[in-house]
């Protein structure tokens, strides 16, 4: 830990374009998508500088060609890197199936953004959420410095099991919203994330592959198995990258889940991304006032982090679920997941579920103070008023 | 016997894997066609009659692998590690003289 970080003031999309900067990406293939914009222009910028070698920028008339770009680089061995938003990720949809399926480690910044309609660039989560199922790897950032810290740990955790990661962070709260990241020397991040190693390439001509190969009933099971256990050995290789991390620049991401507080807490505070930075401001404000109080910030959604879940299920009373995003037809997707992941377990605190912040509405110590409120009554009663509640409905 | 380009075909075998752990990690076609056949595809095969051959050369031309050739007499041969069986050439022959029979496998 003996260094001297680089402290720069800047906004969440800068730390994410620093961060591609300095993992030395090689091809970046992006289409400008509000509020992600910022990220590739300021990519553009380093190339137009001079400010770095060797990175081909591939400017692509939408965002499913962004990551069919990415995609060809990665199969020749390239680190590739690109971010989007909303619509724009929707967009890529197949894509990102591609990227999964041919093992491709690519790392995204997806800036979380309300889907349309109507017209929102607003914070929302379902973006992100809805490529749940997609194989890729999804980490949720509080705040700038983690956007930084979250993209050189992506690669890192990528490359290591052959699987894209996404970096999600929050429309403006994050994106355009300016803050003190520290950063890493060059050489020291050059040590904790040497060049890829490339579990196949298509630029060795001696030996000649075809990716994207078929897959009849024969065989396609077997490379469905393989990614998830892929996912698996990634629950691993986070919790040892995230150490190392915190052994060699100080911040510490070896939790897949990060607990604020919940020691003795009678209940806890769980969502993903900027909102937890709130909730454990308003933590501190609760347990100055007696309440007994935690906080869970899922910073890995995928691979889910359900061991992680149930240690800390088996200590509290009630998990208040905070979704930013919704599942149309069943619940927020935060509370539908940990719900599933505790079902089979001993484990059975009560959970509610607060859908807040949709599309950017503004969510503040003084809402999660209401939570509390409502969450102490139901624990004391040990009666479940409702079970999703539309918390700022106006009614 | 080497491809109607005069490419060396290798000593071929069908890859089969038996366990998960045989496969390679991502799904990739290892070597070419030289080495992976796609004849075994099929389930019809096409039969050519010499006696009824004008030889036309439209099968050659109309046949999409192409797993047609021409023989050093003039004739057609077909290339069976590549032919997929889908009968175009049958269909197009103007005098019959290709058939197509379900292969035994």
């Amino acid at each position: 830990m003996d260094y001297k970080p680089i402290k720069k003031v800047i906004s969440g999309n800068y730390a994410a374009a620093y961060a591609a900067k300095h993992a030395r990406v090689e091809v970046v293939a992006a289409y400008p998508i509000t509020p992600q914009t910022s990220i590739i222009e300021k990519i553009s910028e380093f190339i137009a500088n001079g400010e770095v070698e060797n990175l081909q920028y591939v400017p692509v008339e939408s965002e499913h060609s962004a990551m069919a770009a990415c995609i060809g680089a990665s199969a020749t061995g390239a680190r590739a890197f690109t971010a989007t938003s909303a619509q724009g990720l929707a967009l890529m949809h197949e894509m990102l199936h591609w990227a999964s399926g041919a093992r491709l480690p690519i790392v995204m910044v997806d800036v979380n953004r309300a889907m349309a309609p109507p017209w929102s660039v607003w914070d929302d989560q379902t973006d992100s959420l809805a490529q749940r199922d997609t194989g890729w790897m999804q980490f949720y950032a509080e705040n700038n410095q983690e956007v930084y810290d979250g993209v050189l740990m992506a690669f890192k955790v990528a490359e290591t099991v052959n699987l894209p990661a996404m970096i999600v962070e929050s429309a403006f709260i994050l994106s355009h919203t300016y803050d003190v990241v520290e950063m890493i020397p060059q050489e020291l991040v050059d040590e904790f994330l040497p060049p890829r190693k490339p579990l196949y390439t298509l630029t060795d001509f001696d030996n000649p592959i075809a990716v994207g190969a078929l897959g009849t009933p024969a065989d396609y099971y077997e490379f469905r198995y393989k990614i998830e256990k892929a996912m698996e050995e990634a629950r691993e290789v986070i919790h040892k990258v995230g150490r190392e991390f915190g052994e060699k620049f100080g911040r510490d991401y070896s939790q897949m889940i990060e607990l604020y507080r919940t020691e003795d807490a009678e209940f806890v505070f769980m969502g993903l991304g900027s909102l937890m930075g709130t909730v454990k401001q308003a933590v501190d404000v609760l347990r100055s006032e007696g309440y007994k109080v935690g906080a869970a910030k899922v910073r890995w959604f995928r691979p889910f982090p359900k061991e992680e879940l149930y240690e800390l299920a088996k200590h509290v009373e009630g998990i208040a679920v905070l979704d930013r995003n919704f599942s149309f037809g069943q619940e927020g997707i935060l509370f539908n997941e940990a719900k599933g992941a505790l079902y089979n377990t001993d484990a059975k605190p009560i959970m509610k579920n607060y859908i807040v912040g949709l599309g950017g509405r503004d969510f503040t110590v003084s809402d999660v103070r209401k939570i509390a409120e409502n969450m102490k009554k139901i624990i004391e009663s040990r009666k479940l008023d409702r079970e999703i509640e539309w918390y700022h409905l106006k009614r | 016997m080497d491809t109607p380009f005069g490419e060396r075909k290798s000593d071929a075998q069908r890859i089969a894997f038996k366990s998960v752990d045989e496969y390679p990690e991502a799904p990739i076609s290892l070597g070419t066609t030289l080495i992976n056949f796609t004849g075994d595809w099929r389930t019809f095969i096409p039969v050519v009659d010499d006696e009824k051959c004008v030889k036309c050369y439209i099968c050659w031309k109309f046949c999409p692998e192409p797993a047609i050739f021409i023989r050093e007499d003039g004739y057609i041969g077909i290339d069976y590690d590549y032919c997929k069986g889908c009968g175009i050439c049958a269909n197009e022959c103007p005098t019959k003289a290709i058939t197509m029979v379900k292969e035994e496998k």
